[in-house]
């Protein structure tokens, strides 16, 4: 039961929720948009893949783990490129804004 | 710990000052609820979990592409 990875991913998993929980808080304090957005995309990835990491290691099935590994890179692409998209809006609209 | 990131996310989403933080804490609240759901798999035994999880990464990505392009066309500066 107190095998080695079992601890291992344990602790892996913890620290991705203390990830994410950290992201949050990012999320709700930092001052302006691009600065949240970056909280955001930082706490998204990290702490995903820390706790699949974790749940990999827990898990000792290779197929269960190559299904959440699978699921992290959509994550992360899916998380990267809505970042992107998002930060472009917030620049045009900055540029209209801004007189011109 | 993870309940709490998503109850501060959905305080977040209620009274963002604007609609791109209302998307981004969407955005955060559908991973959470992925690694919720994760969790939840490996503690339950509950393989199909996994997949549940996996449906909820795809929608997310489709959700943000789809919202971003409505309001782009509504703000007419769809050229871009």
């Amino acid at each position: 039961m107190n095998s080695i990875p079992d601890v291992l991913g344990a602790l892996l998993v913890f620290a991705g929720t203390a990830f994410a929980v950290l992201g949050t808080v990012g999320l709700l304090r930092f001052p302006d948009p691009m600065s949240r957005l970056h909280a955001l995309t930082k706490a998204d990835g990290t702490g995903l893949g820390l706790c699949v990491a974790g749940l990999s290691l827990i898990a000792r099935d290779v197929s269960a783990a190559m299904l959440m590994i699978l699921l992290w890179l959509g994550v992360m692409l899916s998380g990267a490129t809505a970042a992107h998209l998002v930060a472009r809006r917030l620049l045009a609209r900055q540029e209209s804004a801004g007189g011109n | 710990m993870l309940a709490v990131s998503l109850a501060l996310g959905l305080v977040r989403l209620s009274r963002g000052p604007d609609v791109m933080d209302r998307l981004a804490a969407a955005q955060l609240v559908g991973t959470v609820g992925v690694a919720i759901l994760l969790i939840l798999a490996e503690v339950t035994g509950d393989a199909s979990l996994r997949l549940v999880a996996l449906l909820f990464a795809l929608l997310g990505a489709v959700t943000v592409a789809t919202f971003l392009r409505v309001t782009l066309v509504e703000t007419g500066t769809a050229s871009k």
